[in-house]
């Protein structure tokens, strides 16, 4: 496993648009059926603008810097050998439709385990004015050649 | 909205099928062929075509937060991801969900989900904080 990864640089992401058809079809395929999801006037009763997304929608945002982490050529993360062994999300405030947002990557830590890799990575993902939304910070368990069959396939 | 330690927030168990897979898949952009082509899965040794994990997640999710006040804030929610979900192609997965206060204190509870898949743990360490003001 590439140890530079640390603290290496990544540019943000292209600003997503979150589409209020977006997060009902996502919302409904989480089987998330409170009103605040799927109904304009619910989420603005709650003072919102639009619709307010699940929870995990960020990982729709994160997804795009993760593919930037495995695009690198000499990362060492082997997809077929690489399951997604922790996931977790740090809000400032929920995600709404109508969000324009950017996630900047950054890897946190590379810890060995016997011939596994446990990477840790973290995107920032921020609004169109540059305030903080939420952190999705993944843990992704990259095997040694014999493979695991513990966790998720990433 | 009080918080007890103790107090179970949500118990549901949600039916998912290949259908679900297939959705979730669209949904989110995670076109990872194991979640739904069995030969696939099989090439790569597990005993069938899984769930997503993040599918699992937003779903235990789901069941809390429609349990709760919508005005509710989110601070933080977290799994680590132990054991597939096996979604058989005619009778789908039963996944379970419990929702139960774990910690309160002035500022936020915690909530500890226990989500089980045929009677095994799929993920642990499942903890969603909510602010308590």
């Amino acid at each position: 496993m590439n140890q530079d990864l640390v603290g290496r640089e990544f540019p943000p992401t292209a600003p997503y648009l979150v589409g209020r058809e977006k997060v009902r079809e996502f919302a409904r395929a989480v089987f998330a059926d409170a009103p605040q999801h799927t109904d304009v006037a619910a989420a603005q009763a709650l003072g919102f603008a639009d619709v307010v997304a699940p929870p995990t929608f960020a990982m729709v945002i994160q997804d795009q810097t993760l593919q930037q982490l495995l695009a690198q050529e000499d990362s060492g993360i082997v997809l077929a050998r690489t399951i997604h062994a922790e996931q977790r999300f740090t809000y400032t405030r929920p995600i709404v439709a109508g969000d324009e947002l950017t996630a900047q990557l950054r890897v946190t830590g590379i810890r060995m385990m016997g011939g596994n890799a446990m990477i840790t990575s973290e995107a920032e993902i921020s609004d169109a004015s540059g305030a903080h939304v939420v952190t999705a910070t993944s843990v992704l368990l990259v095997g040694a050649e014999q493979s695991t069959d513990e966790g998720e396939a990433a | 909205m009080g918080y007890t330690v103790g107090d179970v927030l949500a118990e549901r168990t949600v039916h998912v099928t290949r259908e679900s897979l297939v959705r979730y898949a669209g949904a989110s952009g995670d076109f990872n062929p194991i979640h739904y082509r069995d030969d696939v899965a099989a090439s790569v040794g597990l005993p069938g075509v899984l769930a997503h994990g993040m599918l699992t997640m937003g779903i235990a999710s789901s069941v809390v937060i429609s349990a709760l006040d919508p005005a509710t804030r989110v601070l933080d929610y977290g799994v680590r991801f132990t054991k597939p979900v096996v979604v058989d192609p005619v009778d789908g997965a039963d996944i379970h969900v419990v929702a139960t206060v774990g910690a309160v204190d002035e500022e936020a509870a915690r909530i500890d989900l226990k989500v089980t898949f045929d009677e095994t743990t799929v993920l642990v360490k499942a903890q969603l904080r909510v602010a308590v003001r």
